[in-house]
């Protein structure tokens, strides 16, 4: 009966925000958990949960009703007792890892995760090399080594320079 | 008649931009002063004729004149006027003119101030700036018209999308274009220096102010951004890594890059392939930037614009101009000579590590923004990458610049001595270990890593501030001395001092508000009380005030210290716009020192009760104030007489003076 009323309850809220043009608001006050620590860590895992009619709006800062109904069902779960794991889990196989802001690693995402540091160690490497090939043949624009009969002719010009 | 005047000078522009972007080419590459001569009137008269039609659409919006369909769809009378006027650029048809009309003002602006540029390289840039201009007019012209009639006039416009009728309007757009539009010229430069064939020091010193205002400006665009979205959402966040944030950073990013390596090529004739390069990628991800937001091929809050021909001519601008520059820049670059070697310990060293880090970050974002969508075009798997990824990605990326930043300046070029450089930190780092153990003692609650970033935003900070000590020599001479070396320093000093400092204030508020900041959503009657942080809010009531387009439902509370004493109220409030039958949060904000007490209002109950969002957010304010310290930084620098010269005549005197002070330098 309860469970009745509530679902009820639920869809009148939800028909409330489609006739109302105005938007609700993310979290709503009746949604939360009594127990500021469960309702703490739903507050975390919302952040990290995409609402999926949104673009890239989490579902603690959706105003849409998807994401309402996604916060009221990670704190049925919180509430049942899974962990944050089992909740994340249970978000994947119902709809996919869409839902997740952080993507999980994979062979997909091995790209999007390992591009920092190797773009960094790319970045590393490509320098010493630089900085190594620089070094051992001196660039075009420096004065190349004088020959012998050049250094001579130098130091003869430095003498008649300091001469008077 | 004035919005056919208006269509009437756009075309004429395109004209305009044909004939700028012709002709000088042909005269640098025949060697004719006729035709190179032309540049300069031909793009004052194009910014001209820009200027009229962009000034013919913003009357037609301030008169409000409905029969202009654009003027319909995004303006109503009953709107102030200072919003008629703004949504001018309110809207997709209406951007691509501010757009345009920023891309001409800066060939203008070149064409006025450019005049100790070599004659050549001038027709060039703007040459190629009128290139871009063209493209985006025939745009205009063919798929976003402003200027297209109605027949039937209407009584009275759509209105504006409630969400942009807010200063922020007056404010972010306009900024926030003269930063990324503003790019453009330092892209022409880069292309006209490549078909000229000659790269120099000198050319790094003519670009160097234009990288630098359109930095300021592209800074101060996305902080005004990031402030209006904070109020304006109505949650208190204050970045979201929203396609279009990214879309303005990923520019910012490349941007700081430029103008840090463009240092090292007007210092030390080092880097200028990688300069060069820097300064094309830069303006192309601006011009990503500009598909991105108005293809609507992410479509995101920001978005409105969704059509697809527009998308597909934009893409077309882009792989045109993208294409072209690093096609002309792998053709020519390696004819570049390399510049002044440099050992890794050395000023050169690290501004290319700051390149290194700041290129690597920007590659992050890009990657991030553009993943999910390659992925599925590709595998057809969704997946989505929000802040956790980046705020896990681009952290890593910036720490290690913020501690390397204090260092950069104090190294010497060529080769540094890091262990001086390191001693005269110390002080600075002592600084930062005194703040974390302080913000360890006084957290009560919040993320462990918090305290750490205190830590180096204090380090940054006082490394700014030592660098500026050190070169004033301030606790080593006599005071008065130490001031006249403070006049005689260079101004771009000064504006690294500044901008540097502006970074650490920055990261410490956002280290405040995300990792101190308190919160309370409640449902609450008249009579109650909200406790938030250290202060009492009493919920009054809520009652309704007329505005000229909209309604308001407003809540009023009552601020008092948590001992009792008043401190004021705050009026949150619920705004409808009949008009669209939207409404918006119009959070109400209480600044105390850098902190703010943050309250909205959700939709209030039958029964007199209201739910409410309180937040008390520590600090909050720096994250806009350090922007606002690294765009009066970059001022400075912009008003050093190097700069403004041309090129540099040392003042004899003045530099006699220094070497006698400092013989170890």
């Amino acid at each position: 009966m309860k469970h009745v009323l509530k679902k009820s309850l639920q869809a009148v809220a939800i028909l409330a925000v489609l006739l109302s043009a105005s938007p609700l608001w993310a979290v709503e006050p009746d949604e939360m958990l009594a127990d500021p620590a469960l309702e703490a860590r739903a507050r975390a895992l919302s952040q990290d949960l995409r609402c999926m009619v949104c673009q890239n709006e989490s579902i603690d800062d959706s105003n849409a009703p998807l994401a309402h109904d996604l916060r009221v069902l990670v704190r049925e779960r919180i509430k049942a007792g899974d962990s944050d794991q089992q909740v994340i889990d249970f978000l994947v196989a119902r709809y996919g890892e869409f839902v997740l802001l952080k993507p999980r690693l994979s062979w997909r995402t091995a790209a999007l995760w390992g591009l920092p540091p190797a773009l960094v160690l790319f970045g590393v490497v490509m320098l010493v090399v630089v900085a190594r090939r620089r070094t051992a043949a001196p660039a075009s624009g420096e004065p190349p080594n004088l020959t012998a009969a050049e250094e001579a002719r130098v130091a003869e010009l430095m003498r008649s320079e300091g001469a008077p | 008649m004035i919005p056919e005047l208006g269509h009437y000078a756009l075309i004429l522009a395109l004209g305009l931009a044909l004939i700028q972007g012709t002709m000088p080419i042909v005269g640098a590459r025949s060697n004719d002063p006729v035709l190179i001569s032309m540049a300069v009137p031909t793009a004052l008269a194009h910014f001209a004729f820009v200027a009229v039609a962009f000034g013919a659409l913003a009357v037609s919006y301030v008169t409000s004149d409905f029969s202009v369909l654009n003027v319909f769809e995004n303006s109503n009378s009953a709107m102030p006027f200072i919003y008629r006027l703004t949504s001018v650029w309110g809207n997709h048809e209406g951007s691509m003119m501010l757009w345009v009309s920023i891309l001409a003002l800066f060939g203008a602006l070149v064409a006025v101030f450019g005049t100790n540029l070599p004659a050549t390289l001038k027709a060039y840039a703007l040459a190629v700036q009128a290139w871009i201009a063209a493209a985006f007019h025939l745009f205009i012209l063919t798929t976003s018209n402003p200027f297209l009639r109605i027949a039937d006039a209407p009584l009275e416009g759509q209105d504006l999308n409630p969400i942009l009728q807010d200063p922020g309007l007056a404010f972010h757009p306009p900024m926030l274009y003269l930063g990324y539009v503003g790019f453009s010229i330092v892209f022409s430069f880069a292309i006209a220096a490549l078909l000229d064939g000659r790269i120099d020091p000198a050319w790094a010193r003519w670009v160097r102010p234009w990288v630098l205002g359109a930095w300021m400006c592209l800074t101060l665009g996305i902080a005004g951004g990031s402030y209006w979205a904070y109020y304006e959402l109505g949650w208190g966040g204050f970045w979201f890594w929203d396609p279009v944030e990214n879309a303005s950073l990923m520019p910012w990013l490349a941007g700081t890059a430029l103008l840090h390596s463009a240092v090292v090529m007007e210092k030390r004739s080092a880097l200028k392939v990688w300069t060069i390069l820097l300064a094309i990628l830069t303006f192309s991800l601006s011009l990503i930037g500009t598909f991105l937001v108005r293809s609507g091929v992410l479509t995101s809050v920001h978005a409105f614009a969704t059509d697809p021909t527009r998308g597909i001519f934009i893409l077309a601008i882009l792989i045109l101009f993208i294409g072209g520059a690093l096609s002309l820049y792998a053709w020519r670059a390696p004819l570049l000579k390399q510049g002044g070697l440099f050992a890794p310990i050395s000023r050169e060293g690290a501004l290319v590590f700051n390149n290194l880090f700041l290129t690597s970050a920007c590659a992050t974002v890009f990657v991030g923004t553009l993943y999910p969508l390659a992925l599925e075009s590709l595998t057809g798997d969704k997946i989505s990458v929000g802040p956790p990824f980046f705020n896990a990605t681009f952290g890593p990326l910036f720490i290690p610049l913020m501690l390397v930043m204090p260092l950069g300046p104090l190294l010497g070029w060529k080769r540094g001595d890091l262990l001086g450089a390191a001693q005269r930190l110390l002080a600075a780092a002592m600084l930062a270990a005194v703040a974390i153990a302080a913000a360890f003692a006084l957290e009560r609650g919040g993320p462990v890593l918090a305290p750490f970033g205190v830590g180096v935003a204090i380090f940054v900070m006082a490394g700014a501030v030592t660098d500026i000590a050190e070169r004033t020599m301030i606790m080593r001479i006599p005071f008065g001395a130490a001031l006249r070396r403070a006049w005689g320093l260079p101004r771009s000093a000064w504006g690294t001092g500044f901008a540097h400092f502006g970074i650490g204030v920055t990261l410490l508020g956002i280290v405040g508000a995300t990792a101190w900041g308190s919160e309370r959503i409640v449902e609450i009657k008249p009579g109650n009380n909200i406790e938030l942080a250290h202060y009492r809010l009493t919920f009054d009531g809520v009652f309704n005030r007329p505005g000229p387009n909209y309604r308001d439902v407003v809540g009023r509370f009552t601020v008092r210290r948590s001992g009792g004493e008043l401190i004021g109220t705050l009026e949150p409030t619920r705004r409808t716009f009949p008009a669209r039958n939207e409404s918006t949060t119009e959070a109400a904000l209480m600044t105390r020192g850098a902190s703010q007490l943050y309250v909205s209002l959700g939709d209030p109950n039958p029964d007199g009760s209201v739910a409410v969002r309180a937040y008390y957010k520590p600090f909050v304010l720096m994250i806009w104030l350090g922007a606002a310290i690294m765009f009066f930084g970059g001022g400075l620098s912009l008003s050093d007489r190097r700069l403004r010269v041309g090129a540099p005549r040392p003042a004899r005197g003045r530099i006699a003076i220094a070497q006698a002070m400092q013989p170890a330098e």
